[in-house]
């Protein structure tokens, strides 16, 4: 199980997304991080490179509808069909908009680790 | 073991940074120091760095703020002025942090999100409207363009008459930590220390009042170091800041007095108040010492601290007052020069005006309700205080060790190796506070059931967004572009000569080039950092 945990748009707060990398391989996950600052195009890229089983967003801007839709339109576009999920600063009443586009899961601030580890064990068993 | 521990078998207490705490502190704890002698206003500065600290003066309040379009930052400004705020600390958005112009196809959605878009000097011309320059210190929280936005406030002062060898303010400036926590870096790390050095050269020449460069230890601890990494790594910077100076010829004393320190508040209460005082003699050791300074100034770590956003929680977000004002407290008793605090909402969100105006409230009390100001250094002889900043002094000794080890500052930073070592340690720091190993009040213990959800949020101004790139694009059209492109060709030929670009990029700004013109074509001559990934 392979999962790819990145940082689009300019934000660049990633103690967040770096606690969760640390986190998933200690749980038995192989995770590729992308850095900071990717283009959702970039994030595709280097998801299909490694066929990976799922891309985690963190976005902590404020940006993540924009983002969301951006990455939602060049799957399509490329006809990509990877499961994404969201993480991040991101308020309660954004998270039935931000499903809208098609994530999986949306994890807004104060998720528990083990409760993401839960969701991927689960993608996993599928 | 000591007869207290013996009836009550205490737990061990350990400090965030690993330095064991006892039961009581007593004489025979500070019996070998030399307290007695040191003064506040006297090397080595341990008690503060002014005789009467803030009897003769408060603290400077000075909250971050910095909204959407310059046009309400202009009204923000005016607004906190108004209410009694001392000094303008200025947010930037993303894209002007970033060196991206408004209309870049990377800034969709991101203009004026997070601060005050800036594209051009015109944007510099509304946003400090009616603002007298001479009365206000404006602090520029800005790096990976730093250069650009320096020049662009001192064009704007040279345009506006004021006489720049008078000009007061403060530049964050600081890339080194960018590259450790805060993101905002653009080229590889030597020519980004290189525009950083150009800056300090210039400055020290031209505007000498000015300070080009605020060290951060702030966003090293919130990336997951602890209270004496912070310390620690935020001196190394600024060393490494000042040899770079130094090689090009200047003396320490020439420009080590405008560099300053910002540093976090969080955590345990002592534990930060030992951290500062110890840094500060310890600083004030290193400048005289390793660099040979002949002035006190030169050797004052000057700092802007306040609470850190580490520390509060999107839990219960009112208890985050609380925590602020102690934060506060801490700040004070520590002898800070300026105080910022992050607001009860900042956890979640760019602080609402209420939120903002709570902070400002709970700095004004301090000064004016608790009797913090009557007297320097309230807490100099404390036992237990002056044993833990005399342990403080030596750790930090030894953890810069530990990166003279690692080839030195630049080197661990482009390798690196503090981003990893951080990275892990914030891994940790996480896990206790959802395990519950480290308590935290609302998150991991007394917590509610039943979480309020309806939270105020500072509102996205989409519609200032759309009129910031259609400013940007009528003014490429309006200005003489002809005198732009041969002031961009100055600096590239700068750049590619090695020379200070503080000149040629003044210049350019003035003619009312953008940053995302002049920070790409460095782009084009440096490269850009390729992010070295651990975890």
């Amino acid at each position: 199980m392979k999962i790819l945990l990145s940082k689009p748009g300019l934000d660049g707060h990633d103690v967040g997304v770096k606690v969760l990398a640390h986190a998933l391989k200690n749980a038995g996950f192989k995770v590729i991080y992308t850095g900071l600052r990717k283009s959702v195009d970039k994030i595709l890229d280097i998801a299909e490179a490694h066929d990976v089983d799922a891309i985690g967003l963190s976005i902590l801007s404020g940006t993540h509808l924009i983002i969301a839709e951006n990455l939602k339109q060049a799957m399509e576009k490329r006809n990509l069909h990877f499961k994404w999920v969201v993480g991040g600063n991101i308020p309660q009443r954004d998270v039935d908009a931000l499903m809208r586009f098609g994530p999986d899961r949306v994890f807004p601030t104060g998720t528990q680790i083990q409760d993401v580890i839960i969701y991927f064990d689960s993608i996993k068993k599928k | 073991m000591t007869e207290i521990n013996k009836k009550a078998i205490l737990k061990d207490v350990f400090l965030e940074s690993g330095i064991s705490v006892k039961p009581l502190y007593t004489r025979k704890d500070i019996e070998s120091f030399d307290i007695e002698s040191e003064l506040p206003g006297q090397y080595p500065f341990t008690r503060g760095i002014h005789a009467e600290m803030y009897r003769k003066r408060p603290f400077t309040i000075r909250q971050y703020a910095g909204f959407a379009s310059p046009e309400e930052t202009n009204e923000r400004f005016h607004f906190l002025l108004k209410n009694g705020q001392t000094g303008l600390n200025v947010a930037f958005d993303l894209p002007t942090q970033c060196g991206l112009d408004s209309d870049s196809a990377e800034a969709v959605g991101e203009v004026g999100r997070v601060g005050m878009t800036v594209d051009s000097l015109n944007d510099f011309e509304i946003a400090f409207k009616n603002i007298d320059l001479n009365k206000i210190t404006v602090s520029l929280t800005i790096n990976g363009s730093a250069i650009v936005l320096i020049a662009m406030y001192i064009a704007l002062a040279e345009k506006w008459g004021y006489d720049i060898s008078q000009l007061r303010g403060t530049a964050q400036n600081d890339i080194l930590k960018e590259f450790i926590g805060r993101g905002t870096w653009i080229f590889p790390v030597d020519k980004s220390v290189k525009l950083v050095i150009d800056t300090i050269e210039y400055c020290a020449q031209n505007v000498p009042n000015y300070s080009p460069v605020s060290v951060c230890g702030y966003h090293i601890r919130e990336s997951g170091a602890n209270p004496i990494q912070e310390m620690a790594y935020a001196f190394c910077i600024a060393k490494a800041y000042s040899d770079g100076t130094i090689k090009r010829g200047l003396h320490i004393d020439e420009f080590a007095s405008r560099l300053s320190f910002n540093f976090d508040i969080y955590g345990n209460f002592f534990e930060q108040i030992a951290k500062f005082r110890g840094g500060r003699k310890l600083w004030a050791k290193i400048i005289r010492e390793e660099y040979h300074s002949e002035n006190d100034k030169s050797c004052w770590m000057r700092m802007i601290a306040g609470g850190g956003g580490g520390g509060l929680t999107k839990e219960q977000p009112e208890n985050n007052i609380i925590r602020s004002a102690y934060y506060a407290l801490v700040s004070a008793l520590s002898g800070t020069q300026t105080m910022a605090l992050c607001s009860y909402d900042e956890a979640y969100t760019i602080p609402t005006e209420k939120a903002a105006e709570i902070s400002l409230r709970t700095m004004q009390i301090l000064i004016h309700e608790m009797g913090i100001c009557d007297t320097v250094d309230p807490l100099g002889g404390s036992y237990y205080v002056e044993a833990l900043t005399n342990q403080f002094e030596k750790e930090i000794r030894e953890e810069m060790k530990k990166v003279d080890e690692w080839g030195g500052i630049v080197n661990a930073v482009a390798k690196g190796k503090i981003q990893e070592s951080v990275s892990k340690q914030a891994y940790e720091r996480e896990l206790g506070r959802q395990n519950g190993d480290i308590p935290k009040v609302g998150l991991n213990i007394f917590k509610r059931e039943e979480e309020a959800k309806s939270v105020d949020f500072h509102p996205y101004n989409a519609a200032a967004a759309e009129l910031q790139i259609a400013k940007v694009k009528r003014l490429r059209k309006e200005r003489n572009n002809v005198l732009v492109n041969t002031l961009l060709n100055q600096i590239k030929e700068d750049a590619i000569a090695d020379k200070n670009l503080m000149p040629s990029i003044i210049a350019a700004v003035k003619a009312y080039a953008t940053v995302g013109e002049i920070i790409g074509l460095l782009k084009d001559c440096y490269g850009e950092f390729d992010e070295p990934i651990f975890f």
